[in-house]
């Protein structure tokens, strides 16, 4: 037997998970059900977040949105597009149209895969996601969120509450490459971010290494490259062999494995292209000069 | 569509007097139920006071069974019954052709997933915990995986006369031909699945008789039950089978699963018992499309006429016989294609291993040599300079050639009509416009490119297939048709046991009878056990057998109602007709109601139906009249591939098949679109990965099946060029969309990455070298 507990405000959630560390949370249950269903888990209580209203929502300020553990992908697609580019690009990729309108960041974080699409978002963006427990409230940027396979930094009894981000002030892309054209597992992915206002390139690799991580290397590189030419504030084509870098860079950062979605020598070379390529795309929009750091 | 009727056309005329005959394409009787969510599947059914059944399978390709100590799943509590080899009540064997699979393995283990142990409990979750306490000992052994070594000989036997299922030799004219250019060609075939929807299910429910009453979705009610009743030891009469609702097929409901098991615990605890599959279990619980290794050498002249083409083709059909002699037969027989060529020598072997089971699938051996030989003949067109079109219209097999076995196709063979019509369809746009729709684009909405490392390639391919049961089968279908006045109107009932799998023979059955008698409310009764054997819903063969049944009986029951007629109306039973309702003379002049004809008289037939025999092939030499209609259909693919990340989308998939008379031409092209769909599945993504004998993706997490942003327009264009041999001049339409499909997307593949690409399905790392 196993207890469904729902919780009608956040307080009572972080009680009840402090209570009972032992409970399961349930935002859309795509994960959560699954695991239940291939009997790969049998807590002793499901922690029900449905009825936390405030999970379910998002807000700006200064610039920074706060986005609620529990706002679906469907409404990160339709309502944040403009705020939050990469994770909305990224969310678009999610599952089936019923697994978006059930699915959730917080959900992705939860779980924690390697494979998990709006990670390398995440990353990318500098996002930082916002724990919490009856002992209080912890920052923690997303770098240093995912820990290891399907392993978070969560302690037993923290609830993820939000996830911060800045309003995108540059370009964004996400890309991932999965054997079939919609609803799939992704092979490999990549989310880039351009920080303008930093003088920044920010990174995120997927599927490609036990944990999402950053391409650490590759963002020095370009940035650097960016920086030195003075392209931040007069932006010009990039040349083939900055591209062609940026992507062997990428594809070094990761170490990934040979499964039934690919080989981990397809898995790299994938990433080198999806890495020029969306880096192209960002560069592409940056020289288009609606962005405010443009001169 | 395209109609076209030759002057041939044996079809007799029908009425037009009523809706919804031959020829039109009403709604499915289960249509609105199916759309709404509201058909009942197999997997619904639902019993007071019903127990959960649930199966203990092996870990291992290949062990021997130590011990099997039940001891702590009985004292589960919740637990009705645990039940092994030992419990089989009759003979613990079945098989579709050659009974050789035990219901549960006594000592031996010949595959990952084989049935070892039942479990019967009061929910499903206590029947699976139960099963996970049962232990069993096993000592490993090593598995036999490779078909080649197989075939060869080399490896342990599995069991008693070796490895090799069948030999299968066909050899025409002369064995040393030589020509003027040479290709050949090693290909390879990976392990493709069903995939249908609804897993598999039933429930057993045991009858005061002693014996059991059994529902459940399958593809053929009698074969299951002559095994059910085998294993159970109980006569035919003691076994009932009822169709459930049944949530697609494709050949892997064929085969038994849960049948037997079901029954013995039925039996055994004297309550119904029910039994699903879930998803990861299906892959376990049913048969598969054969991997296949083959080796071509084709020879032609410099105009690119055939001149010869040898072949060897190895077809791994895993643990146990299923299906695999007929799909060696089929593979053999059409292993050159549907071409001319004088001299043949293919060799074709079924083997043994400890692989995965493997048996009937949509198009089985068809599909594995059109991928061997269309490949060929591509490449032969490259060598030669020849269009890909052109070197097929020029080698076209017709009506009046010779196929390699030595029999005469006798009736329409519209090969190289069927590549004109395909060269002839317009082409898509380019999409080259800025911003590009991604969702158009090879990895689609995961945004992978904007049009960076794309190359269109269209590529063609045309197969063969033969339709109905082959090599002397006795195939036959039975139908029952009762004609009585029901509240005021003409009714009638058609009964048979040909199972409906959503391929829509249930709407075929009620069109029958409307055209054939001019009555327009005909009812399906639901198919089972109590009718004689519908024979099996495969080989594309249940218009043609199950409809030639119904029409038979038809006629059977018109003559029966002329009969009646004559007696009340004082009117000889010569001449009459039977059209909307009416009786008529030969004038078309009303001469009573047909209500006023039937009175209270209710009008009950059954009739069987055999299409025209068959005959083995000769084992040394393949010679012999083995099939009964051969069907064509071809494609056009065109596709965009990422040639740098190897995606890729399907930019559209055309298909010309001539289907003799589209009795329901809706239904025909559906079935067009959903083969050819399937055969895009195997040619970019559908795999069962096999490695030492173990399945790696027994999940539709990884085994992909395509979506709606894989699958692409189609036009299709449907040929009636009636077969005068069969009824209405009707051609099997289910299969051959399947064979061609595949070798098409390849070769556009092909045409856009100059890769070789010989196995399939094509991975990105096949395209990108990696
Ligand atoms: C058919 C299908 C397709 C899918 N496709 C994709 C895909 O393409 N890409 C992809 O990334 N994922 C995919 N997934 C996985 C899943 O949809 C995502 O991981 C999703 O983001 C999970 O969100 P959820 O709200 O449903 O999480 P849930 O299942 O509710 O929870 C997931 C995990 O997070 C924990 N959790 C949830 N909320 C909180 C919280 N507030 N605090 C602490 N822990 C929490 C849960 O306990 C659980 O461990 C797919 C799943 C399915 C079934």
């Amino acid at each position: 037997m196993m207890d469904f507990l729902q919780p009608t405000s956040w307080s009572e959630a972080l009680r009840i998970k402090s209570e009972r560390p032992g409970a399961v949370p349930v935002a859309g249950g795509t994960d959560v059900m699954v695991e239940l269903n291939f009997d790969h888990r049998r807590p002793e209580a499901l922690l029900d977040l449905n009825r936390v209203a405030e999970l379910a929502e998002w807000s700006e300020e200064d610039g920074r949105v706060r986005l609620g553990a529990g706002v679906p992908y469907a409404r990160v697609i339709t309502e944040l597009g403009d705020e939050l580019p990469g994770l909305a690009m990224a969310s678009r990729t999610v599952g089936s149209p019923q697994i978006r309108n059930r699915g959730t960041v917080g959900g992705n974080l939860g779980a924690a895969s390697p494979a998990g699409d709006s990670h390398p978002a995440l990353l990318a963006a500098d996002a930082v996601v916002e724990v919490a427990s009856v002992r209080g409230t912890r920052m923690i940027p997303a770098a240093e969120f995912y820990t290891g396979v399907k392993r978070n930094a969560l302690e037993p009894d923290e609830l993820i509450a939000a996830i911060h981000l800045d309003v995108a002030r540059g370009p964004q892309q996400f890309a991932k490459v999965g054997t079939r054209n919609a609803m799939v597992i992704a092979v490999c992915a990549f989310g880039l971010a351009l920080h303008p206002e930093q003088q920044r390139v920010g990174t995120g690799i997927g599927s490609a290494a036990p944990t999402p991580r950053r391409a650490s290397a590759a963002e020095e590189f370009l940035s650097g490259e960016l920086t030195a030419a003075g392209l931040w504030s007069a932006p010009r084509p990039l040349t083939d062999s900055v591209r062609r870098r940026f992507g062997e860079l990428v594809a070094q950062a990761a170490s990934p494995i040979d499964d039934v979605r690919g080989s981990a020598a397809y898995r790299r070379h994938a990433l080198a292209v999806l890495a020029r390529r969306t880096l192209g795309w960002v560069w592409q929009d940056y020289c288009g000069g609606s962005w405010p750091a443009c001169a | 569509m395209t109609q076209r009727t030759s002057a041939r056309d044996s079809v007799r005329e029908l009425s037009t007097a009523v809706t919804g005959g031959i020829g039109e394409s009403p709604r499915r009787p289960d249509g609105t139920l199916k759309v709404r969510g509201e058909f009942a599947y197999s997997s619904d059914l639902w019993h007071e006071d019903m127990l959960w059944g649930a199966t203990l399978r092996s870990p291992h390709p290949h062990a021997r069974i130590l011990s099997i100590d039940l001891t702590e799943a009985l004292r589960t509590p919740g637990v009705y019954a645990v039940l092994t080899h030992e419990d089989v009540p009759g003979e613990n064997i079945y098989g579709l052709e050659h009974p050789d699979q035990p219901v549960l393995a006594v000592d031996r283990v010949r595959y990952q997933g084989e049935s070892v142990a039942l479990v019967a409990a009061d929910h499903p979750e206590t029947a699976r915990r139960a099963v996970a306490r049962i232990k069993v000992e096993y000592a490993e052994l090593p598995p036999v995986t490779d078909m080649v070594a197989a075939a060869k000989g080399e490896g342990p036997p599995l069991h008693p006369d070796g490895n090799v299922v069948r030999h299968l030799k066909i050899r025409r004219g002369d064995p040393e031909a030589t020509a003027d250019v040479m290709v050949v060609g090693e290909y390879e075939i990976g392990m493709q699945d069903q995939a249908f929807l609804g897993p598999e299910s039933g429930l057993a429910v045991p009858a005061e008789d002693g014996g059991v009453d059994l529902y459940v979705a399958t593809q053929w009610l009698h074969v299951d039950q002559k095994q059910v009743a085998n294993a159970l030891g109980l006569p035919l009469e003691k076994v009932r089978l009822t169709l459930a609702g049944v949530g697609g097929a494709f050949g892997g409901r064929e085969d038994l699963s849960m049948q037997v098991h079901a029954c013995m615990l039925a039996l055994h605890t004297g309550k119904p018992v029910k039994m699903v599959y879930n998803r990861e279990e299906s892959f376990f619980g049913h048969v598969h499309r054969h991997p296949a290794k083959l080796y071509y050498e084709h020879g032609a002249t410099k105009d690119g006429r055939l001149v010869y083409v040898r072949a060897k083709i190895y077809l791994d059909g895993g643990a146990y016989t299923s299906s695999t002699p007929a799909v060696v037969a089929n593979a053999a027989t059409l292993g050159v294609g549907p071409y001319r060529v004088d001299n043949v020598a293919v060799d074709c072997w079924g083997v043994y291993t400890n692989n995965p089971p493997c048996g009937a699938m949509r198009g089985f051996g068809a599909v594995q040599a059109a991928f061997g030989y269309e490949s060929q003949m591509d490449k032969l067109a490259e060598r030669l300079g020849m269009d890909p079109v052109e070197i097929r219209v020029h080698n076209a097999i017709a009506e009046g050639d010779t196929m390699p076995t030595g029999q005469v196709i006798d009736s329409p063979a519209p090969v190289a009509e069927l590549m004109r019509r395909l060269r002839r369809l317009p082409m898509p746009p380019e999409n080259r416009e800025e911003p590009v729709d991604i969702r158009d684009m090879p990895g689609g909405v995961s945004n992978t490119t904007h049009g960076e490392g794309v190359v269109r390639g269209v590529g063609y391919a045309v197969g063969i297939k033969n339709i109905c049961f082959s090599e002397g089968f006795d195939d036959y279908s039975t139908a029952r048709l009762r004609v009585q006045t029901v509240g005021g109107e003409p009714a009638a009932l058609v009964h048979t046991a040909a199972a409906e799998v959503g391929q829509g023979l249930v709407t075929v059955k009620q069109q029958v009878v409307r055209s054939e008698l001019g009555i327009e409310r005909v009812t399906v009764a639901p198919m089972d056990t109590t009718v004689g054997n519908g024979g099996s819903t495969s080989a594309s063969r249940q218009t043609y057998v199950t409809g030639g049944a119904v029409r038979k009986v038809c006629q059977t029951v018109r003559q029966r109602i002329f009969e009646l007629a004559a007696r009340k109306l004082g009117h000889g039973p010569d001449g009459l007709e039977l059209a909307g309702g009416k009786v008529v003379d030969a004038s078309g002049v009303v001469l009573a109601d047909l209500v006023d004809v039937l009175g209270d008289d209710v009008v009950e037939e059954t009739e069987v139906y055999r299409h025209r025999p068959t005959y083995r092939v000769d084992s040394e030499t393949g010679q012999g009249n083995a099939h009964v209609q051969y069907g064509f259909a071809a494609h056009r693919a065109i596709v965009d591939v990422d040639t740098e990340l190897g995606l890729v989308k399907v930019v559209q998939l055309d298909c010309v098949q001539d289907v003799g008379k589209a009795m329901n031409p809706q239904a025909v092209v559906g079935q067009i679109h959903g083969g050819s769909a399937q055969g895009l599945g195997l040619a970019v993504m559908e795999e069962i990965q096999v490695v030492d004998g173990k399945v790696r993706n027994p999940s539709f997490t990884d085994y992909l099946i395509p979506t709606i942003l894989d699958m692409p327009p189609m036009t299709v264009d449907v040929l009636e060029l009636a077969d005068p041999h069969a009824p209405y001049g009707l051609r099997g339409v289910g299969e051959p969309p399947t064979i061609s499909s595949t070798p098409a997307i390849v070769a556009a593949i092909r045409a856009a990455t100059g890769n070789a690409l010989p196995r399939v399905p094509v991975r990105p790392e096949h395209i990108t070298g990696t």
